[in-house]
């Protein structure tokens, strides 16, 4: 077995085998929503967990709207929720039309 | 700048490795583009450490082609590109020039080449229904790749719903695994994929592999309840139950079966393939017999599109090992048409590691493909969406999960607004305009719109929810930096 990896989610620390993705992580440590949306302020976790639904989105070393179903989890790695007040993203030009 | 890689294939998974590895043994310098960390795609996942010690479906087939991949790596004909989505791609005079963006952590910048293997899978089909936006509930393969790639259980007592015959291995992995498995609910009635004889006979591993998950879930005693769907999931702040209802074939709800306590729901309405980069290149599309828009090829993969060949789900839904056996013709075919290192006139002709059986492994190739297709038909036939799971729907229950629009919302559009077809809805009401990009709710959204008139949608109302201009979200200094002035790095051969 490899080491645990060591992170922190609002600045509580959790552990994670080394390897998987942050969502897997948080599930692991009894986390299974850490975003709110913008308009209903609805929680919101991994929903497709393969990149595509966009719904896990986190606050990673200081990254926003990163995907939290493909980033893996890395020694040291600070999350951050992303709730409705809090959240803002450069990562805009996704939409269409 | 003029430096190119003879072909780019974008995905890794069944048909992209199989693709990349067979053009690339032809002689043709290969670029191999991958969102994940790891190649394999959705269904090879696997943990970081190794491929999972018990033999999967399929996993000799991928161990032979990871190890091709890195031999052909290390000889340097082709070069892997994991980590990176390819956001926008367009021709040049000499072919493709493909921008793409770390998918998590690594550096965007611009693949060019002469001709182009798209093979970008596919994702779990999904249906709105009241409470699926509460954490717990779950796309049926996003719960499988929790586990297959992070050994992660995404619960303790689950329920699986939808149609098609994904929900059994995904329902017998979480039961192997430990989780109380309360039912698998199949909206259809099927009498084994042997409904379509012709299709199921071709097949006959499939009928072995049905055999072998019907055995474990009776082992585990999880019932299999066909015309059976999850018709309303509860909670507040995430999953506590179900209610299960006995539909009829139409999906209409005849009984309430009642309210089932659960933390996991695994939701999945067979899959619907990723053809943002189909239209992006100007190839033609077509609905399929399972109602996704899928690629037109012809019997050798090529798109209607010039230098360009599409291969797996992106051609029609039909599992792994269609893919692998389409990925590896359209390697072939490539490498023939753009006359590899070797003076290549037909595939036939083709030699294939130092032999000339070009010819055989075309045929063998084609008639996989004709097979492994017919059964993929008798599976979408025997698992069609049920046509009125809108009637489950409450005028809250949200359709577009990115931004929170409402079945109301998306019904007060198209009857009270007069938006005629599902463009118009979506400027109106805006589904499809978040994050995702339509891509978990444009099938119901589109299914929703045509209601209005009775109808199903067309695939031109599919064609105007497939198109999106940037391909996958990026950031804004991407965007700054993709302008001509400013060039990206570029990856070279």
């Amino acid at each position: 077995m490899t080491e645990p990896v060591e992170f922190t989610l609002d600045g509580r620390p959790l552990s994670a085998v080394a390897g998987q993705s942050v969502a897997a992580a948080l599930i692991d440590a009894g986390v299974r929503s850490w975003r709110t949306t913008r308009l209903r302020g609805r929680p919101r976790g991994v929903f497709c967990g393969i990149g595509v639904c966009f719904d896990c989105l986190i606050t990673a070393d200081g990254r926003t709207g990163v995907r939290a179903c493909l980033l893996p989890v890395a020694e040291g790695m600070t999350l951050v929720s992303e709730t409705s007040d809090s959240e803002t993203s450069d990562s805009g030009a996704g939409g269409d039309d | 700048m003029t430096d190119r890689f003879d072909l780019a294939v974008v995905g890794a998974g069944p048909a992209g490795l199989a693709a990349a590895v067979t053009a690339a043994e032809q002689g043709l310098r290969v670029g191999l583009v991958d969102a994940a960390a790891r190649p394999g795609g959705q269904y090879w996942r696997h943990p970081a450490e190794s491929v999972s010690q018990r033999d999967g479906h399929g996993t000799r087939t991928f161990r032979d082609l990871r190890r091709r991949l890195r031999a052909l790596r290390d000889r340097g004909v082709l070069t892997y590109l994991p980590d990176r989505q390819v956001w926008f791609v367009e021709r040049d005079e000499d072919g493709h020039v493909l921008r793409f963006t770390g998918t998590t952590t690594a550096a965007g910048g611009v693949l060019r080449s002469r001709a182009l293997v798209l093979c970008p899978g596919g994702y779990d089909r999904q249906l709105p229904v009241p409470g699926w936006d509460l954490p717990g509930v779950m796309a049926a393969g996003g719960v499988q790749a929790l586990l297959k790639g992070n050994r992660t259980l995404a619960g303790r007592r689950a329920v699986i719903a939808g149609t098609g015959p994904f929900l059994l291995p995904v329902a017998t992995a979480l039961a192997d695994a430990g989780v109380e498995v309360v039912a698998v609910c199949e909206a259809n009635h099927v009498t084994g994929w042997a409904r379509n004889p012709l299709g199921a006979m071709a097949v006959p591993t499939k009928a072995v592999e049905a055999l072998g998950y019907a055995a474990a879930l009776l082992r585990h005693r999880v019932p299999y309840r066909m015309r059976t769907a999850v018709t309303a999931i509860h909670g507040t702040e995430e999953v506590e139950a179900v209610t299960l209802s006995a539909v009829d074939a139409e999906g209409r709800v005849i009984t309430d079966r009642g309210r089932v306590e659960v933390d996991l729901v695994a939701l999945g309405w067979g899959f619907t393939p990723s053809l943002e980069l189909v239209t992006a290149v100007g190839a033609d599309t077509r609905k399929d017999v399972d109602g996704s828009l899928v690629a037109c090829v012809d019997e050798w993969q090529r798109a209607s599109a010039p230098g360009v060949y599409v291969a797996g789900e992106a051609t029609g839904v039909g599992g792994a090992e269609l893919a692998v056996a389409e990925g590896e013709l359209a390697g072939l075919t490539a490498a023939s048409d753009l006359g590899g290192r070797r003076p290549a006139r037909r595939v036939r002709e083709l030699p294939v590691r130092g032999l000339r059986v070009g010819g055989l492994r075309v045929g063998r190739l084609r008639a996989a493909i004709r097979r492994r297709r017919a059964f993929a038909t008798a599976m979408h036939l025997a698992h069609p969406v049920p046509a009125a799971w809108p009637d489950w729907l409450t005028p809250e229950t949200t359709v577009c999960r990115c931004e929170e629009v409402t079945a109301g919302e998306v019904c007060r559009a198209r009857d009270d607004l007069g938006a005629v077809d599902v463009r118009t809805v979506k400027l109106l009401a805006r589904p499809g305009m978040g994050w995702c990009q339509g891509r978990i709710c444009g099938y119901a959204t589109a299914v929703l719109a045509a209601a209005g008139s009775g109808d199903q949608p067309s695939a031109d109302d599919l064609r105007s929810l497939a198109h999106r201009s940037i391909c996958a979200p990026v950031s804004l200094a991407e965007l700054a930096d993709s302008h001509p002035d400013s060039p990206p790095p570029d990856h070279q051969p």
